[in-house]
């Protein structure tokens, strides 16, 4: 919201610079935003930083208030006039101007009542209006057209008000203004830009501003006059109000005033809309619009004529929900259906407006105007918040009673508006008003012990001090010994009768007004609560850490996907991977590829592989992320998934070896897995030919631990490397439930002693039947060696002349070491017949000699 | 004969003193100091000496072949010393040529500052508890303080699922909920825990703006917890995550789930709180967001409001990483592009 400090100061006094109000207001909760400064210099106030202001200040020498005495024809140029101008100085100083708002005053002597305008001398610093771009210039004296100039009168553009430059500032008189008077005293301004927090719906207005910084400052208010000067008839009789749903609409007020005349606003209501953003358009519906930015309470004005007109006599503004299939054509020209829930005014003809958001253009303000009809009404917040969802009609008024408006507003608004319309329009007011108010609020009372904020903020508040903040704020404060009665004033909504509710109200009016930073900083002396062994987080942290060990770098996906994203990690044929739960579906997702949540990490992981291919010859990435596993209508299991992904060279180039020529495969992912097993001291895992239909059938494999399979991994299926377009190099890919691996860790495991005895170290080479699992020989090896069999490590697979067709060999290195005794070379000799024996018997291999 | 032995001398130590090789170093021993060498000849000449000459000749050929020895010795570390200077000269090799490559590997820059945060507040009691992603409208919102039409309810464009009543959270905030539902032993127990975790917007993506992002959710609920604890505990927080010392400003503001509310500012660690382009010229970061449980959640968790309190806040890691490190675009975060990750 736009507050001029020029209109605050109407309500209330601010002795403190701009700035230092503007810190003040938003460390009070009032968040100021921005700052625009309007002429005036920008002030640093000690201690408060903001960044730096590009505006033009005012020279106070140059940029005067000038009279236009009057305007003569230039001689030699039918779009140029001579502006006479009178600054204080003894003579009148003539400008050559082509603004076309004062051509209708050319030649037709001096203009009465006097007319103002911004006076800019020789040398001043004024923005070039001429220039597309933004251009401070200097004025220099020229000739134009025959007739020397140094100086002119201002478009708003030239000052930097605004980018208006079709005519000159011209201003209203004002007994007050002296001509020659610094410019800056009469227009400068600073506007502040405050963003409110829904709870600060009674801030929405300059007057809920000014009632903060009159709390804040400990300053006065001066509220304006709500009393009305009424000459005309009663205005019972000539117009009726009927409230058909009091929880929608708990306050409805009429005013009327008879024989006004529509024409645009004087200057100064111009200037004051302008500078919130609003546009001006006539002195009546103007006035609505300030009453809504004064006060907080939108006003609505109906052409009492169309009324009467529709009604066939005195009319009865009735307050309704819809008939079934009623329409209604508001002021912004849309026709709009009217949901059940929507609450309306209308007449007896019918629809007139939707309560509390938008007029309806047939009852309209025109030029033709004479009488109008002055609504100010209270509607239920949530009834409006409904409105707006479902006509997608977002107006000031619609801003304010969406977030509350107190209906004690109201009858203030309704007296203050016609008043204004009376004294821009002249006219009759009726005498007296309507006030239907079948549902007043209830008037809230909130009783603090003065102990509780002590307790709550751990600050001494003394009883006299949090009283004088709440009095402050204009609760009605009683005290009793160490208790304070709070009644909330007639402006507000958000303290609550709830007893704890309001107390925290209370106690958060008290803490933001002395001041957050008043509030001292300790540490809890509260009771320490039991400290429990969170060993899923430290597991989980050690899997990255184990991976990242190993070279790999952790990558986190968007959690989001589609089916047919993960559709595509099925080869043709084969049944889904995926596990059997329904997707969670997003029923408004942010693009058509990301409406479900994941259900693996394989295809996210598998697209990024695809973006970085672009630049990398290899990458080993993880990621540790939920799935999402819907069941139902229970919300969906979440479980914690490991993702490995390995693609491209096995090293990088260089010098000494030339062009890495070796990708990684299976057996990098397998080192990768078991390393992170070893790393959590798990070792009763199991591999199984994989099943998993998104990997090469023959390269993949399950991991099983115990009896539970945890998950599987190996090389992508090439359909499915095919269709995420990895065609480049194998993709390896592994995913593995986290919770298995975090309950099966052992967390005390048992180390070997270091031996002190020699080892004893031989190869032995087997043939065996190709087919048979390397795996199993080695399984059959360490059985028959036993204890004494330290380390089996295989160091060649071979197969080919002279090895016969259908054999290969595998050769070990074994090594032999007993902890207790140093082995002889019988003691080998045994250990190694045991093991060729086991071999020849269990696995038909023979020796290779 | 004193001819002999002065000749021998000179011309051993003359021809020792032009030797550089081990191999000449050996021959020119054999040839002065071996057994059949010339200093060997001349101990076999002693017995040949008139009885009167023989002591003193053989201590002045003892005293030659002591001198030999000596000079040697000192000759073969010379030797030894050039050999090892000329093995090193030889060995220099360009040590500016690329080196071998090695697997690096790296955690996520998220996770890094999930870690930071984690140990701060471990530090401090605070424990790690992990929530849902997937909520509940009524743990999101409703037991938070904010039920249905409730305005705050615009701040926060919501992605809903096909289930009307089921949402993927907006916030770390339901947690607080679930936590003291899981902890608080129906309202009867202290609670410290952080509530890390992944959060869900309905926006634009933009270099500013990401539908997922993390969060890192707090609360400390007790028989007498104060705002005072909350500044304390949260002004600690940052000096040790940003700068020891700095200050630390503390706004009002307005969440539905805290009541009072406040918004937590640290002085800016990239121009000391002097002003620059990153706090926007106005000295202040903007780290947490953070207030008193509001008595109706502390009801909705359990808690009777008139005997406990406690204080909550939420902070967001990328924004951290973002302003540490320069990040000028959030979408790199979950973009998974190597090239990114690998400056981390």
């Amino acid at each position: 919201m736009l507050v001029p400090v020029s209109w605050l100061k109407d309500y209330v006094d601010i002795d403190i610079p701009v700035e230092l109000l503007a810190e003040r207001l938003t460390v009070a909760g009032l968040e100021v935003a921005h700052i625009r400064y309007i002429g005036l210099p920008q002030e640093p106030a000690p201690g408060v930083l903001m960044p730096r202001s590009e505006h033009l200040v005012w020279d106070r020498e140059k940029l005067l208030l000038g009279r236009i005495v009057e305007v003569k024809s230039h001689p030699q140029a039918d779009r140029l006039v001579l502006a006479m101008v009178d600054y204080g100085a003894p003579e009148l100083e003539q400008c050559v101007t082509g603004a076309t708002n004062l051509f209708g005053y050319k030649d037709q002597g001096e203009i009465t009542p006097p007319i103002w305008s911004a006076f800019a001398m020789e040398g001043a610093r004024v923005w070039d209006g001429h220039s597309a771009k933004p251009r401070q210039m200097t004025l220099k004296g020229k000739e134009l057209r025959g007739i020397f100039n140094k100086s002119m009168v201002c478009s708003e553009k030239e000052l930097g008000i605004s980018d208006e430059h079709e005519g000159v500032i011209v201003m209203d008189h004002d007994e007050r203004y002296v001509a020659g008077a610094p410019l800056a005293d009469v227009l400068g301004d600073v506007v502040l830009d405050i963003e409110l927090t829904p709870n600060l719906a009674r801030c929405f207005s300059m007057i809920g501003v000014a009632r903060e910084i009159a709390a804040i400052l400990d300053g006065d208010m001066r509220y304006p006059s709500f009393d009305f000067v009424a000459e005309g008839p009663a205005i019972e009789g000539q117009v009726a109000i009927e409230i058909r749903e009091p929880e929608l609409n708990p306050r409805f007020t009429l005013t009327l005033l008879r024989d006004t005349r529509v024409k645009p606003s004087p200057f100064w209501m111009q200037r004051r809309l302008k500078l919130i953003g609003q546009r001006p358009r006539n002195n009546i519906v103007d006035v609505t619009n300030y009453i809504t930015f004064e006060l907080g309470q939108p006003l609505h004005a109906f052409d009492y004529d169309k009324l009467v007109e529709r009604a066939g006599g005195a009319p009865t503004i009735i307050t309704r929900l819809p008939d079934a299939g009623e329409d209604l054509k508001t002021l912004d020209d849309v026709r709009r259906d009217l949901g059940a829930e929507t609450i309306l005014v209308a007449d007896t003809a019918g629809a007139l407006s939707l309560g509390g958001v938008i007029g309806g253009g047939e009852t309209e303000i025109s030029e033709a105007t004479r009488n109008v009809l002055v609504e100010a009404a209270s509607w239920n917040n949530i009834g409006i918040r409904k409105t707006i969802k479902e006509q997608r009609v977002h107006t000031e008024a619609s801003a304010r009673f969406s977030r509350g408006v107190h209906p004690s507003q109201a009858l203030l608004g309704c007296k203050r508006g016609i008043e204004l319309m009376r004294r821009l329009g002249g006219g009759q007011a009726a005498q007296g008003l309507l006030d239907d108010y079948p549902l007043p609020p209830p008037t809230v009372t909130v009783e603090l012990p003065v102990a509780r904020v002590k307790r709550l903020l751990g600050m001494d508040v003394s009883l006299e001090q949090a009283a004088d903040v709440l009095r402050r704020l204009e609760f009605d404060v009683t005290t009793d010994g160490d208790m304070l009665r709070a009644t909330a004033p007639d402006h507000r909504l958000d303290i609550s009768a709830d007893p704890a509710v309001g107390q925290a109200d209370l106690l958060e009016e008290i803490a933001r007004i002395i001041g957050y930073d008043q509030i001292p900083e300790t540490i809890m002396a509260d009771e320490m609560p039991p400290q429990r062994e969170n060993t899923a987080v430290f597991i989980e942290e050690r899997i990255r850490d184990i991976l990242v060990g190993q070279g790999l770098y952790e990558v986190i996906s968007y959690r989001f996907t589609s089916r047919e994203s993960e559709a595509r990690l099925a080869p043709d044929g084969a049944p889904s991977p995926l596990p059997d739960a329904e997707y969670i579906e997003i029923a408004n997702p942010a693009a058509s590829e990301r409406n479900v949540l994941r259900q693996t990490l394989m295809s996210n992981m598998l697209e990024s592989a695809v973006n970085n291919a672009r630049y990398q010859s290899s990458q080993r990435l993880f990621e540790v992320g939920k799935v999402y596993l819907g069941r139902g209508d229970l919300l969906p299991d979440e479980p914690l998934r490991l993702g490995i992904l390995l693609t491209g060279a096995r090293g990088r180039t260089w010098w000494q070896e030339g062009a890495i020529e070796s990708d990684m495969d299976f057996y990098d992912m397998k080192g990768i897995v078991e390393n992170m097993l070893a790393g959590l001291h798990i070792e009763d895992y199991r591999l199984e030919r994989g099943t998993h239909g998104s990997y090469h059938p023959g390269r993949s494999a399950g991991l099983y631990i115990g009896r539970e399979r945890i998950g599987a991994f190996g090389e992508i299926h090439p359909q499915v490397a095919a269709r995420f377009k990895l065609t480049e190099a194998k993709v390896i890919y592994g995913e593995l439930q986290v919770a298995p691996l975090i309950q099966r860790h052992q967390r005390l495991h048992t180390i070997t002693p270091l031996p002190t005895t020699p080892a004893v170290l031989e190869d032995i080479a087997l043939i065996v039947s190709a087919d048979l699992p390397a795996g199993e020989v080695e399984a059959v090896i360490r059985q028959a060696g036993g204890r004494l069999l330290r380390d089996v490590t295989l160091f060649d697979v071979y197969s080919g002349d002279p090895i016969p067709a259908g054999k290969k060999s595998l050769a070990y290195s074994l090594t032999y070491q007993d902890e207790n005794c140093t082995l002889t070379d019988k003691n080998a000799a045994k250990i190694r017949r045991k093991i060729i024996g086991a071999a020849r018997h269990r696995l038909q291999a023979e020796l290779r000699s | 004969m004193n001819y002999s032995i002065d000749e021998l001398r000179e011309g051993a130590l003359k021809a020792l003193e032009n030797i550089s090789a081990n191999d000449a170093l050996a021959n020119w021993r054999s040839q002065y100091l071996g057994r059949r060498g010339a200093l060997g000849k001349l101990f076999g000449t002693i017995g040949r000496l008139p009885q009167a000459q023989r002591a003193g000749f053989g201590q002045q050929v003892n005293a030659l072949q002591q001198e030999l020895d000596a000079a040697y010795a000192q000759r073969e570390q010379l030797i030894q010393s050039q050999l090892l200077a000329r093995d090193l000269e030889e060995g220099e090799i360009d040590i500016s040529l690329p080196a071998r490559p090695q697997g690096r590997g790296g955690l996520h820059p998220s996770t890094r500052t999930h870690r930071e945060f984690q140990t701060i507040w471990a530090d401090m009691g605070f424990q790690v508890y992990h929530s849902r992603d997937v909520e509940a409208d009524e743990f999101n919102f409703t037991l938070l303080n904010l039920p249905p039409h409730h305005p705050a309810r615009d701040m926060q464009d919501t992605f809903y699922t096909t289930n009307s009543n089921v949402l993927l959270r907006t916030h770390t905030s339901p947690g607080q909920i679930r936590a003291m539902r899981e902890f608080g032993a129906g309202g009867t127990k202290p609670i410290r825990v952080i509530l890390p975790g992944m959060c869900y917007r309905q926006e634009q993506v933009t270099a500013r703006s990401e539908i997922q992002f993390t969060q890192v959710e707090g609360l400390a609920i007790g028989r007498n917890i104060r705002m005072s604890d909350l500044k304390g505990t949260i002004a600690e927080f940052a000096r040790r995550m940003y700068k020891p010392k700095a200050k630390v400003r503390f706004r009002a503001s307005y969440f539905p789930f805290t009541e009072p509310s406040m918004e937590v500012d640290v002085e800016c660690f990239l121009c000391g709180g002097a002003g620059c382009r990153v706090c926007k010229y106005t000295g202040w970061l903007e780290i947490a967001g953070s207030g008193m449980v509001h008595p109706t959640v502390l009801r909705n968790g359990g808690y009777d409001p008139s005997v406990w309190s406690g204080f909550a806040f939420g902070m967001g890691p990328e924004r951290i990483t973002m302003l540490k490190h320069g990040i000028q675009d959030i979408r790199y975060f979950w973009g998974n592009d190597l090239r990114f990750l690998q400056q981390f």
